[in-house]
């Protein structure tokens, strides 16, 4: 972030894992779909729910609440899977349900304390507040490519 | 090429790509020449493809390529008038040229350091047959192409990119055939729309005339509309040129070799009363008329004149009586290299391959759609009568007819790789110093684009191989009673669904004995193992495996044809060996047709749906549990007729459940291993065998161990596709049972 200049727009799209409210740039999710049954991969991290049928493409599913350590998603009609694109790359993020589309600027933003523990990955990367609800803002770069690197 | 904003990189990329075209016809030509064809049409090949590369390398500015062209096409030129006989060492002079003009296409296009040395020894050859068909060696200075244009009555503008090399054509001086009348021609030129769309320029026509002799040219501006009127790319000009030659008028069409049919061309003799056809109103016929006239006309010379309007039959009447020398007519049969002949029979039309790989995923994705359509039409309880279902099954068919076509166009004749392979036997039979001559059969055999471009350096090396190690010295074939040129056949065939790539020898075949100490002696087999012929002749496959004493230049690089094997098993193909002694050895590929759809065994194992490469399972078996022997807790193997394989749970490899205990009953698959061996894998049930679309699986997220690609069955699911060897590879690692060698159990 750039915190001298003129305040950036940007919009977050609002998610819940496990009881807290996370978000993601929405510029990088693709589209949000239903809950549809995963063919899993062998030997894959346990956050690896497998892959789908996303119109003729495989797309690799992953329990985000898996991958953020936080508690196993529990399988509910609300579970939506967020297509995000990173780098090209697509993948599908399983999670409880999605809430809203929020509009703010990137000073609303806030850098998360210095609280990480060394062997979680760095996966928070700004906090908000929105009608005094914390909302957490993903780094979707932490998540979707250090996957390679904690299955090995 | 590099610079993506440079309108001319485009064009030279363009350039390169027709270049590619016309080294393959030149190839063509050269070995139908060589094979004895003797028809003048075949010579006019190999001089107009030489010609056209030279042309267009003038356009870039490439000169060395230029220089090459020209020397070539000059003796070329020379086997074409008659005055030379391509003889055997003629011929081979003419092969090595046209391997070099193929390199010296490939190093311009990527910019590289031209071997000079080669060019030059190459042109001394060349040289050298100039000059013993007792010809005058052509004068040095002719080959810079003196330019004296009198810009003076061509005051319009022309200077359109115009390069000191022209794409005309150099003529060889024809003082042997002084023409009655030297006074000259008078050539009337009008150059039709399609002839600037093709991208030619009547300035360079214009400037090959200036060389032939004196011009005096008109431009006629009286169809010039006003500027408001005017059409961008509509051609309104004309030219009148006077020339002042002794040549024949067929060099003059020459000149015009290339926009035939894209112009109306009269060319006559001055003083001569004759009407002109080209005065005549250019006539817009229906397009019958116009293969039976081009034929008529390709004898002509005035024919160039009229064109992509057919002309009417008067008009070609007009052209023949006009036409004073209807002999020459190899000089003026219609460029079909370049510009093609209104008429040509072939039209190819290049297309981007991405847009044909999109095509290709969405056809798979209309396969997959369909199938999932006819699952929930037959779940839906229709009569099999009802108008749906019958719909449905013609909407079968369509997809099926469809996907066939769109595989189609990736499709590619074999034939370049075929021709490349002929350059590695001249190259690697002159450094063994053995004459070998390659047979090459069904060339046209298509396959999928990526197959033949990942097969280019497996088929280079086993050609190698053939020539150095597979073929004796010319000394050992004659003690042998054998020819002394030895053979090497490449061919290619459809047979049942794969494409067959063999290639084989007329050398020793292999020699058992020796490759078996030689395996001995490196540890890949023990001393006192007793091995088939079959066995031993796949020893040649192992890592590490080289047969040559000596390492040579050519081969024996401790690359071996464990490579080989390895780039075609990654295509899904198969590689085997057959070898008689005294006779040769055969190497036999099969390749599946494509690489987007793959002959799958559909299976089950722990609920989940799994595919399996046909090709690697090679039979099935129901267990009993007295089938079954432990070696060790949690190692199995299974018994199958004499011999023993390892026992695995594909459900337990994959981590989907606890291995089974049980095996009465239970579905086991004998799968070939990558080095011959083989082994069992425990399945829970066949449900299928078809042919699956292949998905790719985005390894930058996930590298799943033993899965090699998915595909989406008909209930929209998706299943993984298994890449056993990784399977079986993982599995034996893991429980430290070694694979059954390919000694046990041959049976059958």
């Amino acid at each position: 972030m750039s915190e001298k200049e003129k305040p950036t727009a940007i919009e977050l799209l609002t998610f819940q894992l496990a009881d807290q409210e996370y978000s993601l740039d929405i510029m990088s999710v693709r589209e949000i779909r239903g809950w549809t049954k995963t063919t899993p991969l062998p030997h894959a991290p346990s956050y690896m729910k497998g892959v789908i049928n996303l119109r003729g493409t495989v797309l690799p599913v992953m329990d985000l609440s898996e991958r953020l350590g936080l508690e196993p998603q529990r399988q509910t009609d609300r579970n939506v899977i967020i297509v995000v694109n990173h780098d090209d790359v697509m993948t599908g993020l399983l999670v409880d349900a999605v809430s809203d589309i929020i509009a703010l600027t990137d000073e609303d933003l806030q850098p998360p304390p210095e609280l990480q523990t060394s062997n979680s990955p760095n996966v928070v990367s700004a906090l908000t507040l929105i009608d005094e609800r914390m909302i957490r803002v993903l780094d979707l770069s932490s998540i979707v490519t250090s996957v390679q690197s904690d299955a090995a | 090429m590099s610079d993506s904003n440079d309108p001319m990189a485009e064009i030279r990329a363009s350039f390169f790509i027709e270049c590619e075209e016309l080294l393959e016809a030149l190839q063509d030509g050269l070995q139908a020449l060589d094979d004895g064809d003797e028809d003048p049409e075949t010579i006019n090949i190999v001089f107009r493809a030489v010609h056209s590369i030279k042309g267009g390398a003038g356009a870039f500015g490439l000169e060395a390529l230029v220089r090459f062209a020209h020397r070539f096409e000059t003796v070329l030129d020379e086997v074409r008038a008659g005055r030379m006989s391509p003889d055997s060492d003629a011929r081979k002079i003419f092969f090595q040229c046209a391997d070099h003009l193929s390199d010296l296409v490939r190093i311009s296009r990527d910019d590289g350091n031209l071997p000079d040395d080669e060019t030059a020894s190459l042109l001394a050859s060349l040289n050298g047959l100039l000059g013993d068909a007792g010809i005058e060696e052509e004068d040095e200075a002719a080959e810079e192409e003196e330019i004296d244009f009198q810009p003076a009555t061509l005051s319009l503008d022309l200077d359109l990119g115009g390069d000191e090399d022209s794409d005309v054509p150099d003529l060889p001086p024809l003082d042997s055939l002084p023409v009655a009348a030297p006074e000259g021609f008078i050539v009337r030129f009008k150059p039709d729309n399609d002839l600037f769309e093709t991208g030619n320029e009547p300035f360079h026509m214009l400037r090959a005339l200036d060389e032939l002799g004196k011009c005096t040219v008109t431009c006629h501006l009286d169809d010039l509309p006003d500027l408001d009127t005017l059409a961008a790319e509509t051609s309104y000009l004309s030219w009148t040129v006077e020339i002042e030659t002794d040549v024949e008028e067929a060099e003059i069409a020459a000149a015009f070799e290339f926009v035939d049919g894209l112009c109306t061309l009269d060319i006559k003799k001055k003083n001569s009363d004759e009407v002109a056809p080209a005065d005549l109103p250019q006539a817009a016929k229906p397009a019958e008329p116009i293969s039976e006239n081009v034929k008529n006309e390709s004898e002509e010379t005035a024919p160039q004149a009229v064109a992509p309007q057919p002309p009417g039959p008067e008009e070609a009447d007009a052209a023949q009586e006009l036409d004073p020398k209807p002999q020459m007519a190899q000089k003026t049969q219609p460029s079909a290299a370049k510009q093609g002949a209104p008429a040509a029979a072939k039209s190819v039309v290049r297309v981007d391959l991405d847009r044909i790989e999109r095509l290709v995923n969405l056809v798979g994705e209309l396969v997959i759609n369909q199938a999932m359509l006819s699952q929930s039409l037959e779940r839906s309880g229709l009569s099999p009568h009802s108008d749906a279902m019958n719909g449905l099954e013609e909407f079968q068919r369509l997809t099926r007819d469809i996907q066939d076509s769109v595989m189609m166009i990736r499709a590619q004749p074999v034939k370049s790789l075929f021709q490349r392979m002929s350059r590695i036997v001249r190259e690697a039979s002159a450094a063994v110093n053995k004459d070998v001559r390659l047979m090459t059969e069904g060339e046209s055999t298509e396959v999928d684009k990526t197959v033949i471009e990942r097969l280019a350096d497996p088929l280079t090396h086993m050609i190698r191989n053939a020539v150095d190690h597979g073929l004796e010295s010319s000394e050992e074939r004659i003690a042998a009673g054998k020819p002394e040129q030895g053979r090497v056949n490449l061919t290619a065939a459809h047979r049942s669904g794969r494409v067959v790539i063999e290639v084989s020898d007329d050398g020793g075949g292999i020699n058992r004995p020796k490759v078996l100490q030689i395996a001995i002696d490196k540890g890949l087999i023990s001393a006192d193992a007793t091995l088939s012929d079959t066995e031993i002749d796949n020893l040649l496959f192992l890592p590490g495996f080289s047969t040559a004493s000596v390492v040579s230049d050519l081969s024996g690089r401790g690359v071996g044809m464990d490579v080989v094997r390895t780039s075609i098993q990654a295509l899904g193909g198969r590689i085997s060996i057959s070898s008689i002694p005294g006779e040769g050895t055969t190497f036999s590929i099969s390749l599946p047709l494509t690489l987007a759809v793959l002959d799958g065994m559909v299976v089950q194992v722990a609920d989940e749906t799994l595919v399996l490469p046909l090709n690697v399972v090679i039979e099935t078996l129901t267990l009993t549990n007295k089938d079954v022997e432990m070696v060790r807790p949690g190692s199995h193997v299974v018994r199958v007729r004499s011999g023993f394989v390892p026992l695995f749970d594909l459900g337990k490899e994959l981590g989907y459940r606890e291995p089974v205990d049980d095996h009465e009953g239970s579905v086991v698959l004998l799968i070939a291993h990558e080095d011959g061996g083989r082994a069992a894998l425990i399945i829970d049930s066949i449900q299928d065998q078809r042919q699956v679309v292949i998905k790719g699986l985005d390894d930058s997220f996930y590298r799943a161990p033993g899965i090699a690609a998915a595909t989406i069955l008909g209930d929209g699911q998706i299943a993984l596709i298994l890449d056993t060897s990784d399977i079986i590879t993982n599995a034996i690692s893991s429980s430290g049972v070694a694979v059954s060698p390919a000694n046990t159990g041959q049976t059958a």
